[in-house]
């Protein structure tokens, strides 16, 4: 199980790549989501996908029969997974802001903070 | 969005999606839940809202700056963190008040906080996003 | 204990709720400049604690280390918090003469102070997950503040900051999510003997490269650096200034906490990567600063430069150069954040910041002209001021070792540093004004002049003082080196002395 996780976040690692080598912002994005979902099962599956009951103690904290799930890796994920919809969300509105002032998304073309030299 | 369907039942789903939200929030002590994901349902009860009645009216019905309720669910969340220092305990440490059957605790007081913290960003963040396109 | 390690990191976030909610009077900035305040407190006493009793840790929540989340101050730690606190109070000060209502309505303060909040978590943290979640509070707060004054170069900046970084962070979260996979921990001091004793030493040097990679990329070290000569000359003053201070120093920070502490077990190998990248890091930062024309760009390239001598203080790994690591780290702060705020009075003066349509500010400005001596001066390294000592240290070291490509290296940089600091001097202050305009300090508004002046001068105060009596400094380097580099205080602080 964890051998097909880990292919499938090399999978999504490997397209993010392809889609992030673009010059356009918003394929950019596109493949930054893609590489936070790839590392996110890769996290998922670092921390071994045991099957367990889930961590959580019964009445009067009785421990559940069956071993109990690794709740770490998810708990991390979880983290991580706020964290990076908050940052994508702020790059996306960043992307729709820099849209509306340049007219269009083609990184090589923003060149205002840093003009190409013409001075002698 | 133009659908009657949709508008009709946003009002009643968004009032059920705030109740479950509280309901989630308040279960997350025993059980799987609590305020972060509280807030999350709460706020997509708010964010339908939006998509049936448009922004201008969700920020109505809401009556508060999302970004308001935010911070203050921030300054909650670390006030709570502050009330062990009365103890003098860690910071963060939850305390306890046992009232026959109800059980209170400082931990809630950071799960509400967390709660309203998500739930203002949320919103913030969509209708942000809904507004400018 | 934990209360002591806490409030510097609790206060800046209570100041920027007040500072959030009273953003639409005058209370908000005032609310600021009071939090910073009590920050300064709280660091003064937490350093206080670190020199009477030495590494000091505490756990949040009372849950117990390894398990919960560990704070830890050590020498580094403890300073590090200090400066920031500095910088912050300078910075809010400043600001207050820059930053109109229209800013402070979007929510500049709250934004600053949990700017500032996210960098001393980071300082103070002990577990590598949380430092992650300090990165990430630092990193919001810090694109909220890039695009805060709405400027097409600003979004052009921000474009490029917010993408590059997005990618260390995420390489950052996957090293450490490797790291917990192939050890089971994450707090720092448990991860040094989990490390060493993994049975997979090439694992452990892979995530190594990989968090070496992703700090490199905060700390803005050849050739991830591109992002910040991209982006720190186009916000606002004030902005530009704390990022330039702080910002890349939290990777700096990072590097020196996990390749003293974790990562030792293939010197050979990632510290021989950490000096070749440290020299080029200088080469190319002085080189790139030379080839500018604009105030805040030569600036910006040599925080690259300088970057390059803190990270080979560290890659050389001896006592001496990771002590002057530390005191250039300590140095460095005060005086760029002190160039980047002359920088903008120099800018509200002429009216630019371009060096060949400004000039003329040593006749109409003395002052400020004697107060950019001093940082510029300490920058390239001049006795006796602060920054001579740290390249003096750093020098000394690789000629220890026997490193005479190092060292010649450092000192070429020292000199292209002079050519550059020399280069503004003679554009900004030297020459006339090309337009025959007469900037005067006295142009500003009074209150302004003291916003603006007086944190200057503070700043360059310390420089002085640092310069002048290095000895206490020095010394206080030395513990800190004494400490990262053996680190069994540390590690008994945080586990107890059992575990050591």
């Amino acid at each position: 199980m964890e051998t097909l996780v880990a292919c499938l976040s090399g999978f999504l690692v490997a397209t993010s790549i392809w889609l992030m080598l673009s010059g356009n912002l918003m394929r950019f994005l596109f493949g930054l989501l893609l590489l936070s979902n790839g590392v996110n099962l890769a996290i998922l599956a670092a921390g071994r996908l045991t099957p367990g009951a889930p961590p959580l103690l019964g009445a009067k904290g009785a421990l559940p029969p069956d071993t109990m799930a690794n709740a770490l890796p998810q708990a991390l994920l979880l983290t991580a997974i706020v964290i990076g919809f908050g940052l994508f969300a702020f790059a996306l509105a960043l992307t729709i802001r820099a849209y509306r002032t340049f007219g269009h998304l083609e990184v090589d073309r923003m060149r205002i903070a840093e003009p190409a030299e013409e001075r002698e | 969005m133009n659908s009657l369907i949709l508008s009709v039942g946003a009002r009643f789903l968004t009032a059920l999606f705030l109740l479950f939200s509280l309901f989630v929030l308040l279960r997350g002590h025993n059980s799987p839940g609590g305020g972060f994901i509280g807030g999350l349902i709460g706020a997509a009860g708010f964010v339908l809202y939006s998509f049936a009645a448009g922004v201008e009216a969700a920020r109505q019905a809401l009556r508060v700056d999302p970004r308001a309720i935010g911070v203050w669910g921030m300054a909650i969340a670390v006030l709570s963190g502050l009330a062990s220092a009365l103890a003098s305990l860690d910071p963060f440490t939850g305390l306890w008040l046992i009232l026959a059957d109800l059980a209170l605790s400082t931990v809630l007081v950071f799960d509400i906080g967390v709660y309203l913290a998500v739930f203002g960003a949320i919103l913030t963040l969509v209708f942000a996003l809904e507004e400018t396109l | 204990m934990s209360w002591v390690l806490a409030l510097p990191i609790m206060i800046p976030f209570v100041t920027a709720v007040l500072a959030f909610l009273l953003r639409r009077s005058r209370m908000g900035d005032l609310a600021s400049v009071g939090g910073s305040v009590a920050s300064l407190v709280a660091a003064v006493v937490l350093i206080a604690e670190v020199l009477d009793q030495g590494v000091i840790a505490g756990q949040i929540g009372g849950w117990q280390a390894p398990f919960g989340i560990t704070l830890v101050a050590d020498h580094l730690s403890a300073a590090m918090v200090l400066i920031t606190a500095i910088i912050g109070l300078s910075v809010a000060v400043w600001s207050l003469a820059e930053i109109g209502p229209t800013s402070a309505r979007f929510g500049y303060h709250a934004l600053f102070q949990s700017l500032l909040g996210g960098v001393t978590g980071a300082f103070l943290t002990g577990d590598l997950f949380n430092l992650y979640v300090w990165f990430e509070v630092l990193l919001i707060s810090s694109f909220g503040l890039l695009v805060i004054g709405g400027r097409k170069s600003a979004i052009d900046g921000a474009v490029k900051y917010v993408t590059l970084n997005l990618i260390a962070t995420v390489l950052f979260l996957a090293g450490a999510g490797l790291l917990y996979g192939a050890t089971g921990t994450l707090n720092m001091a448990d991860l040094r003997g989990a490390v060493a004793a993994s049975p997979d030493q090439g694992l452990m040097t892979l995530i190594a490269m990989m968090l070496m990679v992703a700090f490199g990329m905060k700390a803005a070290v050849f050739p991830l650096f591109f992002w910040l000569p991209a982006s720190y000359h186009t916000p606002h003053y004030a902005v530009s200034a704390v990022f330039a201070g702080l910002l890349t120093k939290v990777g700096v920070y990072a590097l020196l906490r996990v390749f003293t502490l974790i990562f030792v077990g293939d010197l050979g190998y990632t510290h021989e990567i950490l000096l070749w990248v440290s020299l080029l890091t200088m080469l190319t930062g002085v080189l790139g600063a030379a080839a500018q024309s604009d105030f805040r760009k030569i600036l910006s390239f040599h925080i690259i430069s300088q970057i390059g001598y803190m990270v080979l203080g560290l890659a050389l790994m001896t006592p001496l150069a990771v002590m002057g690591a530390v005191f250039y780290l300590l140095h460095h702060i005060i005086v760029k954040t002190n160039l980047f705020l002359i920088a903008g009075v120099s800018q509200r003066l002429t009216g630019s910041s371009d060096l060949y349509a400004i000039g003329g500010l040593y006749r109409t400005a003395p002052l400020l002209a004697a107060l950019f001596i001093i940082p510029a001066f300490s920058l390239a390294g001049f006795p006796p001021l602060s920054g001579f000592w740290a390249k003096f240290v750093i020098v000394r070291a690789s000629l220890d070792l026997g490193e005479w490509l190092v060292a010649g290296v450092a000192l070429l940089v020292g000199l292209l540093t002079i050519f550059s600091m020399t280069k503004i001097w003679a554009e900004a202050f030297w020459k006339a004004h090309p337009d025959g305009r007469q900037p005067a300090l006295a142009d500003l508004p009074r209150s302004a002049r003291w916003q603006m002046m007086v944190p200057i001068i503070a700043l360059a105060v310390m420089t002085v003082v640092i310069g002048a009596f290095p000895s206490a400094f020095l010394e206080f380097a030395t513990k800190g080196a004494e400490q990262l580099l053996d680190p069994a205080a540390y590690v008994a602080a945080v586990l107890g002395e059992a575990r050591r």
